[in-house]
C-alpha cells in the first residue's frame, strides 16, 4: 500500500471539516475525490502532506508515518507532489527555474543535471519551448502544466491534485486534463479532487464521494456513476450533471 | 539685497556632502539588515521563536514611537553616564541605523506579507524548509515590492541624517552651519545647501527607478504584484 489515511480529523474553530476520513491508495492507482464544495476535500489533501496539520488521525506513506512528530516533513513533502488550484508558480522565476528550484535546493542536483531533468518534464507537458517564459507570460493552462512538471520533476511517489482545473477558462481545461490522463496511464499514483466528472469517469480507478467531512461512498466509477448505493451520491451526481452538462 | 556666493565654500560643502552620503549609506545598509531580521521575526516568530517576536515588536514600537532626535541625544549624551561612550560619528551612525531599522522593518513586513500565501505553500510542498522558502521564494519577490517604500525611506534618511550636526558631526548641514556662522551669508549658504540636497535626492531617485525597472518581473504590471 502506498498511502494509508486513517481516521483523519480537522476542525477550524467550531466547524469540524474532517470527521474521521479513512482510505488507502495502491501504487499506480488514480483515485478521484468528488463532492460538494466545503466538504473538506481540499483540507483532506492538505492534511496528507501536512500543509495543514490534522487534529487527529494518521497518515502513512509506504511504511513511514507522516503524521508522526518525529518525521522530517520536508523530506516527506519532497516525495509527494502537490498541484494547486491556482497553480502557485513562483512568479519571479521562469518556467525552467520553477521546475529546477526543488531539484537544486531539495534534491541537491547540480545546475546542469537539474536543467536536463527539468527540460525533460517541460517537454512531457508540451512546454519545452516556454522554458524561459515567466508565469505571468503564460496562459492559465500553461501555468498549470508547468506546475505539474514542477511536481513530476521531483520523482514523487504520488501526486495530489487540488481542483487543478477549477481556476481555468473552459477552453484551457482540456490541455491540463490530457496531461493528467497521460500521467495516470503512465502509472503515476494520483489523488485528484475535481469537479470534472468526465475525467473522473474515464481515468479514475476508484471514486470517493465525500460530503460534510466524511466519505459517503467509494467504488469503481461504473458503480458510482451508474448505480450509486447512497441516495446522497445520486443526488449530488444529478445536480452536478445539471450544472456542468453530462460527463464527456 | 545683493546675493553673494563664494567658490571657497565648495570644498567644505563637498566634504559635508561626502559625510552625508556615508552616514546615509551606512545606516541604510545596516538598517536594512537589521530591519529584514526584525520583519522576519515579526512575521514568522511563532512557537519557540515567540519571545523573539515580542522583542522585535517591542523594538519597532520603541524606535518608531520616539523622535530620532531623542534617540540621538540618548545615545550621545545619556549613555556616557552609564559608561558607554561613542565618537560623534559612531553615535550618529548608531542612532540613524537603529531608527531606520524600525521603519524598514515595517516596509519589509508589508512587502513580505503582500507576497501571496500560495507561494510559501508551493515552496513547502516541494520539500523546501521554511527558511529556504523565505530565502528563495518569498524574499526575492518581497524585495522587489519593497523598492518604492524603501526609496521613500532613503530620501527621508538623506535629509534626516542632518540632525547629527547637533552632536558635532560636520556633514552637509554641519558644514553649512559653520560657513553661515563665519560669513553671515545665511540666505545664500542655505540655498546652496538646499540645492545640494535636492540634486543628491534627484540622483538617488533616478538610480532607484532604474533598479526597479531592471528587477521588474516580465509579464507583470508592477514588480511582483499579480
Amino acid at each position: 500500500m502506498l498511502l494509508r489515511v486513517e481516521d483523519l480529523h480537522k476542525r477550524y474553530g467550531k466547524e469540524e471539516v474532517l470527521k474521521g476520513v479513512s482510505f488507502s491508495l495502491e501504487k499506480g492507482e488514480t483515485k478521484v475525490i468528488i463532492g460538494p464544495s466545503g466538504t473538506g476535500k481540499s483540507t483532506l489533501l492538505r492534511c496528507i502532506n501536512r500543509l495543514t496539520e490534522p487534529d487527529r488521525g494518521r497518515v502513512w506513506l509506504e511504511d513511514v508515518e507522516i503524521t508522526s512528530p518525529k518525521v522530517n516533513i520536508n523530506r516527506i513533502r519532497a516525495q509527494i507532489g502537490f498541484v494547486f488550484q491556482d497553480f502557485n508558480l513562483f512568479t519571479h522565476l521562469t518556467a525552467l527555474d520553477n521546475v529546477r528550484l526543488g531539484l537544486i535546493r531539495v534534491k541537491g542536483m547540480s545546475k546542469k543535471e537539474a536543467t536536463a531533468r527539468a527540460m525533460e518534464e517541460l517537454a512531457r507537458v508540451g512546454l519545452a519551448d516556454k522554458a524561459n517564459a515567466y508565469p505571468a507570460e503564460l496562459s492559465g493552462g500553461q501555468q498549470q502544466r508547468v506546475s505539474i512538471a514542477r511536481a513530476l520533476a521531483m520523482d514523487p511517489k504520488l501526486i495530489l491534485f487540488d481542483e487543478p482545473t477549477s481556476a481555468l477558462d473552459p477552453e484551457l481545461i482540456g490541455e491540463v486534463l490530457a496531461v493528467m490522463e497521460d500521467l495516470a496511464k503512465s502509472g503515476m499514483t494520483m489523488l485528484v479532487v475535481t469537479h470534472e466528472m468526465g475525467f473522473a469517469r474515464t481515468v479514475a480507478d476508484e471514486i470517493i464521494f465525500m460530503e460534510k467531512g466524511v466519505i459517503v461512498e467509494q467504488g469503481p466509477p461504473e458503480q458510482i456513476f451508474s448505480s450509486p448505493k447512497q441516495p446522497r451520491t445520486a443526488e449530488f451526481l444529478r445536480r452536478i450533471t445539471d450544472l456542468y452538462g453530462g460527463a464527456r | 539685497m545683493n546675493l553673494f556666493f563664494s567658490w571657497s565654500w565648495l570644498p567644505k560643502l563637498a566634504q559635508g556632502l561626502l559625510l552625508t552620503l556615508e552616514l546615509t549609506g551606512l545606516s541604510m545598509a545596516l538598517g536594512a539588515v537589521l530591519g529584514l531580521i526584525l520583519a522576519i521575526l515579526r512575521i514568522y516568530g511563532r512557537g519557540p521563536l515567540y519571545p523573539a517576536y515580542l522583542l522585535a515588536s517591542g523594538y519597532v514600537h520603541l524606535f518608531r514611537g520616539t523622535p530620532l532626535l531623542v534617540q540621538l541625544m540618548t545615545i550621545y549624551y545619556a549613555l556616557p553616564t552609564v559608561g558607554v561612550r561613542f565618537s560623534p560619528f559612531v553615535a550618529g551612525i548608531l542612532a540613524l541605523t537603529l531608527n531606520t531599522a524600525a521603519y524598514q522593518a515595517e516596509y519589509f513586513r508589508g512587502a513580505i506579507q503582500s507576497v501571496r500565501a500560495g507561494q510559501m505553500q508551493a515552496a513547502l510542498a516541494l520539500g523546501l524548509s521554511r527558511l529556504q522558502a523565505i530565502r528563495h521564494v518569498v524574499l526575492p519577490q518581497a524585495l522587489r515590492l519593497v523598492i518604492p517604500p524603501w526609496s521613500n525611506e532613503l530620501i527621508y534618511m538623506v535629509k534626516g541624517s542632518a540632525v547629527v550636526y547637533l552632536i558635532g558631526v560636520l556633514e552637509l548641514m554641519g558644514q553649512a552651519k559653520n560657513i553661515a556662522a563665519r560669513t553671515f551669508r545665511n540666505f545664500e549658504v542655505y540655498i546652496v545647501v538646499a540645492l545640494f540636497y535636492l540634486a543628491l535626492i534627484f540622483l538617488l531617485t533616478l538610480i532607484l527607478r532604474w533598479v526597479e525597472r531592471r528587477t521588474r518581473i516580465p509579464g507583470l504590471g508592477t514588480a511582483g504584484r499579480l
